[in-house]
């Protein structure tokens, strides 16, 4: 059994941060010199994080590439998550990977990049973000839309703080309630709202979208309508995940195995699936 | 076959103690709890002389016959997948250290096994799991050095449908071929190493006639058949069919019970399970087969992708007869008959395709 894919390698918590209530960040370092030596990711690739007792979660990696650490940004919803919540910095997880296709980076550069996402859809984005950073001259114009249920969600507020400065990134923020709180600075309405104000060279433009179906679906068409190819809209998608290996099969949709042909998909290839309920 | 030898019943035990005698774990079909299914098997007496099977939707039964054949029925209740694809596989044990845990790796360390009497459908099953499973370690520790001694059908149950699948009833890649006469089998070498484990045997070669009846045999077990696939691009019909009302309709017979996939030879479908120890010490993590029938397959957090039993129904046989080809350049679907056959509802996958596909193309 090869580490880091069939067999998980112990990672420490060298760091956690908890960014809301039911969100925290946990910066990882490989145990093994040689597997954190080799050890190489694309943003928007995910890993298989593994608590002994518990299971596996497939959780996207949300570090800074340069770092040589592997950040997880990890909302609290069930058995593994809870659990991963209850430890403290010095612990020790297993992980498997990096899996999966990620962002198509040589393919946005020269072009201006749109960046969608809704609520913790900012997790598989956020690689994104710190790749376009570390070479920003070979990117157009950065955009980046950030949509939020509640303000109380909007999670790594450090990291917004930061890009909200940026003089390179266009970052715009919308919450989607009604009464949003008192110090809520930003746009108030569904993130897709924000779309319709923003500044678009179709023919110039890439876009990578994350967060719920729905949502990701709604961009990609209005950015279509906006005169965006369908082939240069990407998507991270989420499915049941419990091999990362193209074995279990719980990924699938339709011929495609999400965890090995995605997460992230180009719009002409997935659009046709998404809105089938139940595909 | 032109090489064809003659191995007579009253011989098969000495062919069973030389696989044995060359370090393989005999698997044969054998009778038990009321079913033919392929077990370990020592002797050639253990074999279901003379008796038939009968399979039909939602029925199985066994019927005595008046010949003294070994293999004169079709499909056994279960395929050969659990022996390469164990419905439990542990992969990793786990032990806590004072600094963090260590992983021990399991892997299978079996003796390699021989079929006696695979059936085409099922060594086809092998060939596509094969593919899928080509590098996973626990499958390949089980499946590298098989041996199969293959059973060309002579007498295809009711729900048979392997000559439209492309898939039998003569099986195509074996170390041996035996097709079953009245007093014998006519025995084909497939592969140097079959070749040479029947050498100190020194059977004879079949005759003419023995040949010519085999032959016959076989040929007639595929016109017999009258269960069928429609023909055609079903990857790229199925796929336009997504709205059809059938999936509605079968779904109101379907038990979302998952009785197909688990007897389906190809499903390969799993779930990882972390087992702990009570004082937390220790810890196995297995993987066990699961169906896309479950209500656990398309979970996630606050959203099931396939909440109803159509979309289930749908994603098993389009899966199954369409996206395969996509996925492993083959048909999920050998025609073994075992969904049809094992299904509670009698739901008969031939003619929910039909049925879904018709007369007309979808969508146009
Ligand atoms: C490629 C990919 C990347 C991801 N990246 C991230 C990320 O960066 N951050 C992040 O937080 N998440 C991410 N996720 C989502 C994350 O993997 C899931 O939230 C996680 O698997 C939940 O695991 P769990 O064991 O905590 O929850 P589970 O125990 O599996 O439960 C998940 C949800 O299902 C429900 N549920 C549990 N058991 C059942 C049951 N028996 N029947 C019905 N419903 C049940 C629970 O109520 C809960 O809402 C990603 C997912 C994918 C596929
Ligand atoms: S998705 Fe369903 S039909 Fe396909 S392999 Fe898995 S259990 Fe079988
Ligand atoms: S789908 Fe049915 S007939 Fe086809 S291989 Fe599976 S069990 Fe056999
Ligand atoms: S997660 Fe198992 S096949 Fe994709």
């Amino acid at each position: 059994m090869r580490p880091l894919i069939e067999l998980p390698a112990p990672a420490r918590i060298v760091e956690r941060l908890q960014e809301t209530e039911t969100i925290f960040t946990l910066r990882l370092k490989l145990e093994d010199a040689a597997l954190a030596a080799h050890y190489r990711f694309a943003p928007g690739q995910f890993n298989m994080l593994y608590l002994p007792g518990v299971g596996e979660a497939p959780i996207s990696i949300a570090a800074d590439p340069r770092a040589g650490l592997i950040d997880h940004t990890i909302r609290m919803v069930g058995s593994v998550t809870r659990a991963l919540a209850q430890l403290p910095a010095g612990a020790v997880i297993g992980l498997r990977g990096p899996f999966g296709r990620g962002w198509p980076m040589p393919a946005a550069e020269g072009r201006d990049l749109i960046i969608i996402t809704g609520g913790l859809g900012c997790a598989p984005s956020v690689s994104a973000v710190h790749a376009v950073l570390a070479q920003r001259a070979r990117y157009g114009r950065v955009v980046l839309l950030e949509g939020v249920r509640h303000c109380r969600d909007l999670a790594l507020k450090s990291r917004f703080a930061e890009w909200l400065d940026h003089p390179d990134l266009d970052v715009q923020l919308a919450v989607c309630e009604t009464n949003p709180c008192a110090d809520w600075p930003w746009h108030t309405g569904n993130v897709l709202t924000l779309m319709d104000a923003m500044e678009l060279k179709p023919e110039r433009s890439l876009a990578f979208l994350c967060g719920p179906e729905g949502m990701m679906q709604a961009a990609a068409e209005k950015l279509v309508q906006r005169g965006v190819q369908a082939g240069d809209i990407y998507l991270s998608l989420e499915r049941n995940m419990q091999c990362a290996l193209g074995l279990c099969g719980h990924c699938q949709l339709g011929p495609h195995f999400v965890c090995r042909a995605g997460p992230v998909f180009d719009y002409a290839t997935i659009g046709p699936l998404l809105g089938k309920r139940g595909v | 076959m032109t090489h064809a030898l003659f191995l007579p019943h009253a011989r098969l035990d000495d062919l069973i103690r030389q696989v044995q005698s060359a370090g393989y774990r005999v698997i044969g079909p054998k009778l038990e709890a009321g079913v033919i299914h392929y077990a370990e098997l020592n002797v050639a007496a253990e074999l279901p002389w003379g008796w038939q099977a009968e399979q039909t939707p939602g029925r199985y039964r066994l019927h005595r016959s008046q010949q003294t054949l070994a293999f004169a029925w079709a499909a056994p209740a279960q395929g050969l997948k659990p022996w390469f694809f164990a419905p439990v596989e542990p992969l990793w044990r786990l032990r806590r250290t004072p600094d963090g845990f260590g992983l021990e790796p399991c892997l299978p360390d079996a003796k390699p096994i021989a079929v006696l009497g695979a059936r085409a459908c099922d060594l086809a099953a092998v060939a596509r799991q094969d593919r899928i499973l080509e590098h996973d370690p626990h499958y390949q520790a089980r499946r590298q050095d098989a041996l199969f001694i293959a059973l060309h059908c002579t007498h295809p149950a009711a729900s048979c449908f392997c000559t439209s699948a492309g898939t039998g009833p003569r099986a195509s890649r074996f170390d041996l071929g035996l097709t079953e006469l009245d007093t014998g089998f006519v025995l084909e070498v497939g592969s140097p190493r079959g070749g040479k484990l029947i050498e100190p045997l020194a059977l004879a070669g079949a005759t003419a006639d023995q040949i010519q009846a085999a032959q016959t045999a076989v040929a007639a077990a595929a016109a017999q058949q009258t269960r069928r696939l429609p023909a055609g691009d079903l990857a790229g019909r199925l796929a336009a069919c997504i709205d059809h009302p059938r999936w509605d309709a079968v779904a109101q017979r379907c038990l979302a019970c998952g009785n197909c996939t688990q007897a389906c030879p190809t499903c390969f479908c799993h779930a990882r399970r972390e087992t702990a120890s009570a004082d937390g010490q220790s810890a196995e993590h297995s993987r066990h087969w699961d169906s896309c029938f479950g209500e656990l397959h398309g979970h996630l957090a606050g959203f099931q992708v396939r909440p109803q039993t159509a979309q289930r129904y749908r994603q098993w046989l389009t899966h199954k007869l369409g996206n395969w080809w996509a996925q492993f350049g083959a048909s999920g679907c050998v025609g073994c008959g075992r969904c049809l056959t094992w299904c509670p509802a009698g739901i008969d996958l031939t003619e929910e395709v039909a049925a879904v596909l018709g007369e007309a193309p979808c969508g146009r």
